[in-house]
């Protein structure tokens, strides 16, 4: 296989701090597809947020090399790269640059050079993405908590970038508000030729991902379909880690005497299996 | 600490162009040892109803009574600092509270500040690190140089060390991994139970709200929504929707269960566990355990 199918790939990364400091990641190696949602989970301080920053050459590994679009990350690449990797970060204040909302999600399409009509039909499609249209002119820190997430995954969106990196974008909002986010963001990888990358603590949000990739201590622990991975209840525990409610209450099911064939994972799944059971007897 | 609102009222930026009214004639009264969560959607006035707690900022109208402190438009509570060492606040944000630059320091900041003494305040930071989910090797690094989660924690540590009788929580499980999210809502509770404190929950998660909760505020746009007993305020689904809420999902699944198989299964908080046994008593043909 070519790289140019596969949107990232890490090969054999190793990554640590400083010379004097452990090794954060250790020989990780994985691979996202074109157009392929992947979601990465993992304990706190398993390497999730410096994977992301490794992606986009704000680190760069010690050992092995990452790909995005076909380029090496490397000191001469990163203004490509960055191009077509966009990324909001775990505390929002720390990307927010224009002294209002406006300014702020215009700030990467100036830099890329978009046309001003276009910039202005974007900057208003991507407010109402997010509901955020009534605050063009706050000053970003004047927002709440989960107004501020919605601004910053509204200012990459605008970009249009080939990979979307969100890392724990939407901890801060209420479950409506998540949910809405999430759906407007699958929405558009799956219409745009978008590789998506979550970061997340969110079983619920994982569910929808092509891919889970599990972090433990640095490596690799697991990557697979979340149906598959939730099977995994007991050993996911062991490593911080759980399953979401549904699959949760189907487990404690099979215990109870239940013969549950098909990890479930949502209500109606969980619904049609059990309904198919009862008509049976 | 008994805490008092009443018809609390607040303008962000009053007297500009930008005014803006975050709280809008909020009543309420949380006597003390109550543990009480706060819910509401983005942009509700959460975080600004939680910053008057330790008097960061004060009512633009109206009354907030803690304890026998009191703040008014007009009046700033004369001890700040003695309130401030009563009421812990940890803010939604973490980064907003860091800024010593070893792990130590910043959790020794708190008790320092508050004059407590050397050898007890070695012995709070210890206990706090570990409170936290923390071994005692984080003391010296720089707590800039932390993964979100471990930041999270260093700054409940930090709050926890100054031993308050109010405990003010913003989202504080936000960014930690499933088994810390657990582990430290337990803490909480844990906490206070045993020290009697008042604790303010700010979340986004119904579960937490209904399993550690005496009591639910709920807020739409700076005003009170709903208020009561979390087991009969987190069932009301049509309420709920309309200010942009759900049900937690066990009552989700519990009605959606109830219509399928047209039985009246109640949401009494419980556990997974006991939802499958009454779940396989009907499936297995016998009556329902209600
Ligand atoms: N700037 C830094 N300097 C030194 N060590 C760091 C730095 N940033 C992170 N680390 C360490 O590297 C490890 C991995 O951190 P990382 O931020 O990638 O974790 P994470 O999986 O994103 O965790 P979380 O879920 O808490 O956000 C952690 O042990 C952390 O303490
Ligand atoms: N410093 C500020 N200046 C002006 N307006 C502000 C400021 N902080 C918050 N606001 C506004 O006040 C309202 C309430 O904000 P607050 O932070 O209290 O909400 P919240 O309920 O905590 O929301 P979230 O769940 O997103 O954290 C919001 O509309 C917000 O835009
Ligand atoms: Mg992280
Ligand atoms: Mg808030």
């Amino acid at each position: 296989m070519s790289s140019n199918e596969k949107l990232v790939e890490f090969r054999n990364v190793s990554f640590r701090y400083g010379a004097e400091q452990p090794w954060v990641l250790k020989n990780c190696s994985f691979e996202i597809d074109r157009e392929e949602w992947v979601a990465i989970i993992g304990h706190n301080g398993s390497g999730k947020s410096t994977i992301a920053k490794l992606m986009n050459g704000l680190l760069f590994p010690q050992e092995g090399e990452i790909y995005v679009a076909g380029k090496k990350v490397q000191e001469d690449t990163i203004w490509d790269v960055r191009k077509d990797v966009g990324m909001v970060f775990q505390n929002p204040d720390n990307q927010f640059v224009g002294t209002t909302v406006q300014d702020d999600v215009a700030f990467g399409m100036e830099n890329r050079g978009f046309p001003r009509e276009e910039m202005l039909q974007r900057l208003d499609d991507v407010l109402h993405a997010v509901g955020m249209v009534d605050y063009r002119l706050t000053e970003p820190h004047r927002l709440s908590g989960g107004q501020k997430q919605r601004i910053a995954i509204a200012s990459v969106l605008a970009v249009s970038p080939k990979v979307l990196i969100l890392d724990e974008a939407t901890a801060m909002l209420d479950p409506r508000g998540r949910r809405d986010i999430m759906q407007t963001v699958a929405h558009l990888q799956a219409n745009k030729d978008v590789s998506l990358l979550t970061i997340t603590h969110d079983l619920q949000e994982i569910v929808q991902a092509d891919r889970v990739i599990v972090m433990n201590e640095g490596q690799v622990w697991d990557e697979s379909h979340p149906r598959e991975l939730f099977s995994k209840q007991d050993d996911l525990l062991a490593i911080g880690l759980d399953v979401p409610f549904i699959a949760s209450l189907a487990k404690a099911l099979k215990q109870t005497g239940i013969p549950i064939t098909k990890e479930p994972l949502n209500h109606e799944e969980l619904l049609e299996e059990l309904w198919t059971l009862h008509s049976r007897t | 600490m008994d805490i008092t609102f009443e018809n609390v009222s607040y303008i962000y930026q009053q007297h500009s162009p930008f005014a803006h009214k975050a709280i809008d004639q909020l009543s309420f009264h949380i006597p003390s040892g109550t543990f009480v969560a706060i819910v509401g959607h983005t942009g509700s006035g959460k975080s600004t109803l939680i910053q008057h707690l330790n008097g960061l900022v004060q009512p633009t109208a109206g009354k907030v009574k803690i304890g026998d402190f009191e703040l008014t438009a007009e009046k700033k509570p004369k001890h700040l600092k003695q309130l401030r060492s009563k009421v812990g606040v940890v803010f939604q944000y973490p980064e907003h509270q860091l800024f010593e630059e070893t792990v130590a320091k910043d959790i020794s900041f708190g008790p320092k500040n508050f004059g407590v003494g050397d050898s007890e305040i070695q012995r709070r930071v210890t206990e706090a690190l570990q409170a936290v989910g923390l071994s005692a090797d984080y003391v010296e690094r720089s707590p800039f140089d932390l993964s979100g989660g471990q930041m999270r924690r260093v700054a409940i540590a930090g709050v926890l060390a100054t031993k308050p009788n109010v405990l003010v929580l913003d989202e504080p499980t936000a960014g930690l991994d499933p088994r810390g999210q657990k582990e430290m809502m337990e803490m909480f509770y844990e906490r206070h139970r045993s020290e009697q404190l008042t604790t303010i929950l700010v979340t986004h998660s119904m579960e937490d709200a209904v399993t550690y909760a005496d009591h639910v505020i709920i807020l739409n746009k700076g005003s009170k929504y709903m208020e009561g007993k979390p087991e009969e305020v987190f069932v009301q689904k049509e309420a709920l929707q309309q200010v942009q809420l759900d049900v937690p999902e066990m009552v989700a699944f519990i009605n959606r269960w109830n219509e399928k198989f047209h039985t009246k299964l109640p949401f009494t908080k419980q556990s997974e566990r006991e939802l499958a046994t009454a779940i396989t008593a009907v499936l297995k043909g016998g009556k329902s355990h209600e």
